[in-house]
């Protein structure tokens, strides 16, 4: 009299499935939503041309040209932005170009903000109606792009630089485009907000 | 008891066919002037096509949000001067990537979110068709053949001679 002799393969299987049903979902809870991956990686800064908020004269995307930037947007009512505004001057201090964003701000409350709590940038370019932040492909404040000194976005953080993966992720970005006294900076930083 | 439990129901049935119903008035569109009934179709079609980034479950449409009034601006204002459907995806794509699309594009990247659904059905068939298989053949098994059945009732003959 032969039995059926259930395969332990057979047995086990949904257990299999059930382990792989909880990767994936494992996988889909730990992914950031919000963060929308840049198509512009890779790519020559967009064309603008912006007046300065605190100086006369303007910034274009060939004021990229030169050294290796990093282009905070940011606006005196982002709350996150004054989060990251410690870290933002701490960049500045130690050498790091910063060019400032102002996105859809009053000039006079980004003045009054920059006074208070201190200024970081280099240049500051008003998007006053938030035109450009679109061919930027912003969608809040803060956000930061790495650009290199060939005028070419490296890298976008969206979401404030208190962040210890963001930093990290920036991190490794400038280190793989050859940015050594950012990634020195940089290394730095990640010590200070862990 | 009875009335009671009707109540339940008809509650339970309005507020599931009131899940259903559009938030009728809600999309803040601002009034745009178009040129053509044309040119407003196309504008509202690109507008609940596109998602926006900050509220990400809502269309550019439905959207309140300060960014999603830009971009409805933006395309009014590129539709004004003439570009066309495709032109103006295609903005939106080079800016935000595919993800403003709540069309994704046909792509290699894409192909295991088109056709996933029909690999996991075939898969799934495959799975059916062995198992009504496999539990045939038991049946089979378990099934006597003519000659056995001729067997048994002659070893039943038997014993009863031999009790005899």
């Amino acid at each position: 009299m032969e039995t059926e002799k259930p395969s332990t393969l057979r047995r086990f299987m949904p257990l299999i499935i059930f382990g792989v049903l909880v990767v994936f979902l494992g996988i889909g809870l730990t992914l950031n939503p919000r963060e929308v991956p840049s198509p512009l990686i890779g790519k020559p800064a967009p064309a603008f041309d912006l007046p300065l908020l605190e100086k006369d004269g303007r910034f274009s995307e060939q004021d990229f040209k030169g050294k290796v930037t990093l282009l905070n947007v940011w606006a005196s009512w982002c709350f996150a932005c004054r989060q990251e505004h410690e870290v933002v001057k701490y960049l500045g201090s130690r050498g790091v170009r910063i060019v400032g964003l102002n996105y859809k701000d009053d000039p006079a409350d980004a003045k009054a903000w920059l006074a208070r709590l201190g200024n970081p940038y280099e240049v500051v370019a008003v998007d006053r109606d938030g035109r450009i932040a679109i061919d930027w492909g912003v969608y809040g404040a803060p956000e930061s792009f790495l650009i290199d000194r060939d005028g070419i976005i490296r890298h976008k953080v969206i979401g404030p630089l208190t962040d210890p993966e963001k930093v990290e992720a920036l991190l490794v970005a400038a280190r793989e485009n050859g940015m050594n006294e950012l990634v020195t900076v940089l290394t730095d930083v990640r010590q200070k907000i862990r | 008891m009875m009335n009671n439990n009707r109540l339940t129901f008809v509650a339970l049935l309005l507020t599931a066919v009131f899940c259903f119903i559009p938030a009728a008035g809600a999309a803040p569109i601002e009034t745009f002037q178009f040129d053509s009934p044309e040119t407003e179709r196309v504008f509202h079609k690109l507008s609940e096509e596109l998602r926006c980034l900050v509220c990400q479950n809502q269309n550019i449409a439905e959207s309140n949000a300060d960014l999603a009034k830009d971009l409805r601006l933006e395309i009014y204002t590129m539709l004004k001067d003439g570009r066309s459907e495709e032109e103006i995806i295609d903005f939106m794509v080079q800016r935000y990537g595919d993800y403003v699309l709540y069309n994704p594009p046909m792509k290699p990247l894409t192909w295991l979110l088109w056709f996933g659904p029909i690999i996991i059905f075939a898969v799934g068939l495959v799975f059916v068709v062995y198992y009504l298989k496999a539990q045939s053949k038991m049946k089979q098994r378990q099934a006597l053949s003519p000659e056995e059945i001729e067997r048994i009732k002659s070893l039943h003959a038997e014993q009863k001679g031999k009790d005899k």
